[in-house]
């Protein structure tokens, strides 16, 4: 799927937090969204995901717009999980769209042993561990087949096992042919990750283009800065 | 099990019987323990389930006003003269008397006991400003209570404090009188049947100023079409039978007779 | 206190004995109570759901009128009932005054501004918990609502247990529209306030008690049942 931003402005008490930003993205990158805190990653994402209203400017899709919700996915940094065991976390997005019984339990089977949990099934969600349930988290946002996943920081409180283990998942999925857009604070995990980097700053995309160049050459003397770990505003 | 459970459940919503009618009686003949004699036999005798609503006098008029009772049993003549002459009901019928007690503390500060009259015994109660409780509550003792003030010559209005209207049942009353030892007026029968008689005597009675006349009337069928006027008619009959006389005749507390029949047939 | 241990005794012997009039006023009482508690459920439990994921205008009035009718005086409430369903008001042709009916629709507006209450102030904690994951599955207004009532059943449950805490203790509302009449709606309450006016506290106390065993006893054994169903979990 494509997405397509033009001039699009978030407000939030009459102050602008985002834009205006032009910005299209397309299958089959890996996007990442770089910037310090406060630049705006996590509100472009909501506002690409259709979450979040513009209050000005338009978000354009290449399919209509009630398809191209069913057809995308969510991670939030600290993973929601419902009340209920990790089968039904799992099961609940396919619910949710009616799909077959059979086919909701072959695809929870499936999902549960990517992530290891298939000795899990039956314990409660709230209870798993961090790492645990933003694997969960992922395996549940997974389970339609996006078209298109945004993730927001999803290792920022994981350790180097669990966050290997997201990493491979999102590469398989990616594989399959999701189109994969998220934040991430970890220059390192960037690197292993981008096909295609956006890099905002003060709400604004800053500098914008292929992750072998960006990483090597960036053309701003602030993504400069930012890459060598300096402190910018 | 819950096919058990649900069937339970309905029969105790359904419980159905031939025939049954809603009369509203006072409190005081409820309280009298008389109906938990004469409805059982009402049952079996004319198969006639008689479901009682125990209500001031005031209340229970109301009732049968609004035709939500298909007759009253109540004892305030001049209110039921009242709602015949409305068309509320087509006649009111007299089926027994009891009388009213004047109850006290049993030490006895305004000397009732050596009281002459009603009439003297309430002069007494105002002339020792001792405490009295009044019902307060519209209900047909309450009223009796009033006419006897008026027919000695004082004014209810000017009595404050020590005359304390409770606005509650003859029980509830009781109850208070007991607890501040004050001067009540009650029907025998709620007297005789009261169970927290600590501190209370009964001080004075005998005066026919002081006899308490219970009618039947049924509700006029023809204001509200929707009471059952037969099973009224067929109770009436029964009140006013032998039969009724002598239950009511012979039914006693402590050996103390409670009720005069006095149905003219 | 010598009054205490006699209404201890008489409950005693009343339970013993398997008193017949007290089976039934008992049954009665939970039929009455449980019925209400079901219907007031039933409207409660989705509108503080949905009041609790809504956003619209007068969001803030409804919330406050809720919690000033869970202060409702059941007198009050019944006299109304009362003065709708009597022959000479509006409902009189359906002729449900003094009936068991009568007795559950005023417990059903007892209870329900209480059930919603209660539940919308659980709902709105669980929805900021599920707010973010919902909207991003692009769930329908009807999804929400039964994921919440399903996720949340623990709370709903406190919330039934309190309506129907309320309803089987109320006696107000009860005593004007049931009549208290003998063998067909008397019930616990309302035999307790008659006993009183009688002067025989031993037997009101005992039925007290009596009353106070039954809220215990369901609540014990809902609690025991769902707790079987969770796995301890609560």
């Amino acid at each position: 799927m494509s997405l397509a931003l033009s001039k699009g402005v978030v407000k939030r008490r009459g102050k602008v937090i985002l834009g205006p930003v032009d910005l299209a993205l397309n299958a089959p990158d890996i996007t990442i969204i770089l910037g310090p805190n406060g630049a705006g990653k996590t509100t472009l994402l909501r506002v690409l995901h259709g979450v979040e209203r513009l209050s000005s400017g338009a978000l354009t899709l290449s399919k209509p717009d009630a398809q191209a919700r069913q057809e995308q996915a969510y991670v939030f940094q600290s993973p929601i999980m419902l009340r209920r065991t990790v089968r039904a976390n799992l099961a609940y997005p396919l619910e949710l769209i009616g799909t077959a019984k059979p086919v909701i339990a072959q695809r929870v089977e499936t999902w549960a042993e990517r992530i290891g949990l298939a000795d899990a099934l039956d314990r409660h969600a709230p209870r798993l561990s961090g790492g645990e349930k933003q694997k969960l988290a992922l395996a549940r946002a997974l389970i339609r087949e996006p078209d298109v996943l945004f993730l927001d920081e999803p290792c920022a409180n994981l350790d180097g096992r669990s966050t290997r283990e997201i990493e491979t998942l999102l590469k398989d999925a990616h594989l399959r042919g999701t189109q994969i857009i998220m934040t991430t604070h970890d220059l390192g995990q960037a690197r292993r990750m981008a096909s295609d980097v956006v890099f905002l700053l003060g709400g604004k995309v800053h500098e914008r283009g292929a992750a072998g160049r960006f990483f090597v050459t960036p053309e701003t003397p602030e993504a400069q800065a930012f890459l060598n770990g300096d402190i910018i505003e | 099990m819950i096919r058990l459970a649900v069937l339970m459940w309905l029969a105790l919503g359904g419980v159905a019987f031939a025939e049954t009618m809603r009369l509203a009686v006072t409190t005081s003949f409820h309280n009298s323990g008389l109906s938990d004699v004469l409805l059982p036999v009402i049952k079996a005798e004319i198969g006639l389930e008689v479901q009682l609503l125990v209500v001031g006098t005031g209340q229970a008029l109301r009732l049968g006003r609004a035709g939500d009772v298909d007759a009253i049993l109540v004892h305030s003549k001049a209110a039921e003269d009242a709602f015949v002459a409305e068309g509320f009901a087509p006649y009111r019928r007299e089926i027994m008397y009891n009388d009213f007690v004047l109850i006290g503390p049993a030490h006895d500060p305004a000397q009732l006991a050596q009281a002459t009259s009603a009439r003297d015994a309430l002069k007494r109660i105002a002339a020792a400003k001792a405490p009295f409780i009044s019902r307060g509550d519209e209900s047909g003792t309450h009223k009796k209570e009033l006419v006897l003030w008026d027919a000695a010559a004082l004014e209810v209005s000017a009595f404050d404090p020590w005359y304390k209207a409770v606005g509650a049942g003859m029980g509830a009353s009781l109850n208070t009188a007991s607890a501040m030892g004050a001067y009540i007026l009650a029907d025998r029968a709620s007297w005789l049947n009261f169970g927290n008689k600590t501190g209370l005597a009964l001080l004075y009675a005998g005066d026919p100023a002081l006899f308490n006349q219970y009618a039947y009337l049924p509700v006029n069928a023809v204001k509200h079409p929707h009471v059952n006027a037969a099973v009224a008619q067929a109770l009436e009959a029964w009140l006013v039978s032998q039969n009724a006389a002598d239950l009511i005749n012979g039914y006693s507390i402590n050996g103390e007779r409670l009720f005069s029949f006095n149905a003219q047939n | 206190m010598t009054d205490i241990w006699a209404g201890l005794e008489a409950a005693f012997w009343l339970i013993v004995t398997l008193d017949s009039d007290l089976v039934e006023i008992t049954l009665r009482s939970l039929q009455v109570s449980v019925t209400a508690l079901v219907f007031a459920s039933l409207i409660a439990l989705p509108f503080g759901t949905w009041l609790a994921i809504r956003r619209f205008r007068y969001r803030r009035t409804a919330i406050a009128v809720l919690n000033a009718l869970m202060g409702l005086p059941p007198v009050v409430v019944g006299l109304i009932v009362y003065l709708l369903l009597s022959r000479s008001g509006p409902f009189g042709v359906f002729g449900l005054l003094f009936t068991p009916t009568a007795m559950i629709i005023a417990q059903v507006i007892i209870i329900t501004p209480l059930i919603a209450s209660i539940t919308h102030q659980a709902m709105r904690e669980l929805w900021a918990e599920y707010h973010d994951l919902l909207i991003s599955l692009n769930t329908t207004k009807r999804q929400r609502i039964m994921t919440l009532i399903w996720d949340g059943r623990r709370a709903l449950l406190t919330a039934a247990l309190a309506g129907f805490g309320r309803a089987i203790g109320e006696v107000g509302a009860i005593m004007i529209v049931g009549g208290n009449i003998d063998h067909a709606t008397r019930v616990l309450t309302t035999a307790i306030a008659l006993e009183t006016g009688k002067g025989d506290f031993a037997l009101a106390l005992g039925l007290g008690f009596v009353l106070i065993a039954l809220a215990l006893a369901v609540n014990i054994l809902i609690h025991s049942l769902s707790r079987t169903e969770q796995e301890g979990r609560w």
